[in-house]
Formats: structure tokens, sequence, C-alpha cells
């Protein structure tokens, strides 16, 4: 039998060092905690949290036509992205199903770095590539040289300050520009998947446990701790952010997550999954926030009740460590979708009432 | 990761003390490997619970455990401080952190702290 060989990021050393949990995510060994994850957590929301996301993709499109080819490849309109800025968009099949959801930044006008999750890299890759075929455009897949660094937090913009030495003050959220943690040059984004302000860093591999340890010491004075997987996980949740694999598969359009707005039909051009986009019905089932009271959390695969009878799966779910109640993101069905409606969520054989709410459950207060 | 050599062990982590009237709980290693415990359902006073077979359920942020009853026996007492506060599984899983009290009839074969630190080294 053949065992998978398990991947580790540039900064493995480091979580060692500082004492993580470890788990296995998309073929990668990556740090889950390292001391609580509720005390991660809460350091995100209140201060800041340091996470490694050297798993994910990076690949870049060069060429004249690269906007063209991503234009063509994705569901969003790259062309109208401007320089610096960054957009979420989808990369979906010839069915409309979706297959990744990516972050795409435009760093020159004829250069962008598509971010793709660790567990699609290889498809992504893949076709890019075959997308891009009729276009005067280079694809090339840097993810194993490229480590990322995540600073999230209401202290984040005070330690990449102090780490980079850089006025931020212009940097808007989905905006990227170059900067220097000490000697190592790298790219710095105001983009995250937390719910809170916060920059991704990327760098080169060589150069990643330099540049964690640089943010690490400016962050000392400020609460910075580092964080895993599992409070990244309830912090996105919180924030009401899909998860591929969880909330978004191939079996499910953007439409069917509540997401129709990053497809832009508007734009000019064909792209791949227009056709079967455009004739798609009103999805049978869609994705929506639900409440629960308690302690027990409805979680992923958990069948929703209307009565007796099963309207929907939960696809994420626990209890909230800000909010302190249990919260889910389901599938239901079309008419049991409206806020306020009332449901069971079947917890392990017994129902407990949740009620749909409005997503994101947790908004940070913008002061 | 501490074990006491005080105690004896399951396989499945959990961990027992005393002989007539026993003192169960999850140990160290499972409190670590579960993440902060959020929620603790433990059976009633009187119930009946059989070694070897589910007689709770321990829920983290992340995942939900069983909880299995390494002896047979009547239940005499649940620690409701845990269920009111389920981070004291992590915080102290062998003393304030303890769960359940069995009036025992049958108590099948433990492992000892030494084998069950070989246990857990085996991963």
């Amino acid at each position: 039998m053949k065992t998978p060989k398990i991947l580790k990021t540039p900064l493995h050393e480091v979580h060692l060092q500082l004492g993580a949990s470890f788990t296995d995510f998309a073929g990668w060994s990556m740090p889950v905690r390292y001391s609580s994850e509720l005390a991660e957590h809460r350091a995100v929301r209140e201060a800041a949290g340091q996470f490694d996301l050297s798993h994910m993709g990076e690949i870049e499109l060069s060429g004249p036509q690269a906007a063209g080819a991503l234009d063509y490849a994705l569901v969003g309109n790259l062309s109208a992205v401007r320089v610096g800025r960054a957009r979420y968009t989808m990369m979906c099949d010839e069915s409309g199903g979706v297959l990744d959801d990516l972050v795409v930044y435009r760093l020159q006008h004829d250069r962008f770095l598509v971010v793709a999750n660790a567990g699609n890299v290889a498809v992504v890759a893949d076709r890019l590539r075959e997308r891009a075929g009729g276009f005067d455009a280079q694809v090339d897949d840097r993810s194993v040289k490229t480590a990322l660094i995540a600073v999230q937090g209401p202290h984040s913009p005070a330690i990449v300050a102090t780490a980079t030495g850089a006025d931020l003050s212009g940097l808007k959220y989905y905006a990227s520009m170059p900067a220097r943690v000490g000697e190592h040059e790298v790219l710095l984004a105001r983009t995250g998947y937390t719910g809170e302000d916060g920059f991704e860093v990327f760098t080169d591999a060589d150069e990643a446990v330099a540049v964690w340890q640089s943010l690490a010491a400016a962050g000392e004075s400020h609460g910075l701790l580092p964080s895993g997987l599992a409070c990244r996980d309830t912090l996105r949740l919180e924030a009401g952010m899909p998860l591929y694999g969880n909330e978004l598969s191939t079996e499910l359009t953007p439409m069917h997550a509540g997401l129709g707005r990053v497809v832009k039909f508007d734009k000019p051009g064909d792209f791949v999954g227009r056709a079967a986009l455009e004739k798609a019905p009103e999805p049978d089932r869609v994705l929506v926030g639900l409440r629960g009271g308690g302690r027990r959390a409805p979680r992923h695969g958990y069948r929703v009740l209307h009565g007796e009878r099963a309207v929907g799966e939960v696809t994420s779910g626990a209890l909230s460590p800000t909010l302190g109640y249990p919260i889910a993101m389901a599938y239901v069905e079309r008419e049991f979708a409206e806020p306020g409606t009332e449901l069971g969520a079947d917890i392990r054989g017994r129902t407990q009432p949740v009620t749909v709410v409005p997503m994101p459950f947790y908004k940070r207060s913008t002061t | 990761m501490s074990i006491p050599e005080n105690l004896r062990y399951t396989r499945e982590h959990e961990w027992v003390s005393g002989d007539e009237v026993v003192t169960i709980g999850v140990t160290a290693f499972a409190a670590d490997s579960l993440g902060d415990v959020v929620y603790v359902q433990l059976p009633d006073v009187g119930d009946q619970v059989t070694a070897g077979e589910v007689c709770g359920e321990i829920e983290s942020t992340k995942s939900v455990s069983d909880l299995y009853s390494p002896v047979t026996g009547e239940v005499v007492e649940v620690n409701q401080s845990v269920v009111d506060k389920p981070e004291t599984v992590n915080a102290d899983p062998y003393d304030a952190g303890w769960l359940l009290r069995v009036r025992a009839s049958s108590v099948p074969e433990l492992l000892a702290a030494d084998a069950y630190a070989a246990l857990i080294q085996e991963g």
C-alpha cells in the first residue's frame, strides 16, 4: 500500500518549538492549536493571532493576456480589478459546480496571484493551465516556494506596521503592496478569513522562519498569539465564511451558497461554467445560518428537521466562542430559509430547536 | 503528560480510582487531544452503566467523543460542576474534573500507569 507523504510547511520546526498540536489537513501536517483554541480565538477577536497558512496554494498568471485568461477561467471579472487590489472569486466546472473559491491579487497590469485552498491547488493549477491555453499568458504554480503567514485581529495594524516599517494607512481591505520584513521582501495584503482586520504576508519559503519571528517579536507587546487551524475554523464560522468541502463543492453552484454575486454574467466574453450557470434553475436548497440554544452545537452532517421531516443538513457548526451560543451553517430547502424560521437539529438522536438567522453571526464593530 | 501512578486506566483514555465506589474521569492525554471541552453529558444518578459501553459524551469546539464506562454498576454521583464548567476537564482532569462515581458490581482488568503511558507513547 502506498502511504501518502505528509507535507510539512517551512515553519514546522517553529511550531514544534511553540508546542503545537498537529493535525493532518489536505495532506499537510498543520498546527491545530498551540495552547487552547479558545484562548487563540479570543486573541484574534481582542488582540491578534498569527497563523501559518503555507499549505495554501499560490499560482501566478502573467503575460499580456493574463487578465483575459482569468476572465475565461474564473467566474469573476478580473480585468476590472485595479493593480494593487484583490478580489474574492471562484473557479467553476462546465456544469457550474464550484472547483474552488479563490482570492486573486492583481500585482501588476499583466501579473496576477491566485490563492487556492490547500486541497485544491493541483486542480486549480491544472485547470488554469488548460484554460489559459488559448491566451498569451503563463501559469506558474509557486505554492511550494511560497510561505504565507497571517496576522489577524484588532492589533494587527500596529504589529504589521512595526514589523514592516510600512505606512499602512493607504492599504485598503482587499489590497496588497510590496513591503519588507527586516531584510526580506514580502507581499503584504490586507485580507483574511477571520472576520477581523488583518494581514496576509507572502514570503519565500526559505525566509519564512525569519519573517515569522519578526512578526512574532513585533506582536509580543500587543498580545499576539500563535494560532492554529482549530480557532481559524470557529473564527471563519462566526464570520459566516464558507469553507471548501463544507459549504462549497462541485455538487453546488455559487448560487446555492448565496454567493451568486461573485458570478459576473455581465462581463464580456465566455467563461467556463457560464452556459450552465445562466440556465440553472433557482437552487432547491440554500445556505442559511442557524442559531441554537443551550451549549450543544449542530455539526457537519447533522440533519435539519421541520417537525419529523429532514429539510436540510448542517455543513459547519460550533459553540460560538465569541457569542456563547451554538451557531451553524446548513443547506435547507428554500421554503425554510427565511430568517426567523423555527427548525430542529438532530443532535445525536435528540432534536434541539434552532432558528434561521442572517449571516454573518459575528461582525466586528468598525470604529 | 501527567499520568498519576495511583490511578488505573482504560484504552479509551478514562481513569478510575477506588474499589467499590469508583471515581471515573478522562485522562490529561484525552483532554489535550480533544481540545477545549465545551460540553459534557453524563448519565443520571441511579442509571446502570456497563463496562465498555457508552455512558456519556464529551464535546470540544471541534468534535464530539463518546465517554465509555470503564466499569459495570450503578451511578451514585455525577460531577455537576463539570457539567456547568466543562473547561474543568482540561484544567484539572484528575481532580476537580472527575466525571462520575459508580458503585461497581464488576471491574474489568484495567491498565496500570506505566502500561497506559506505553499505550499513549505508541500513538
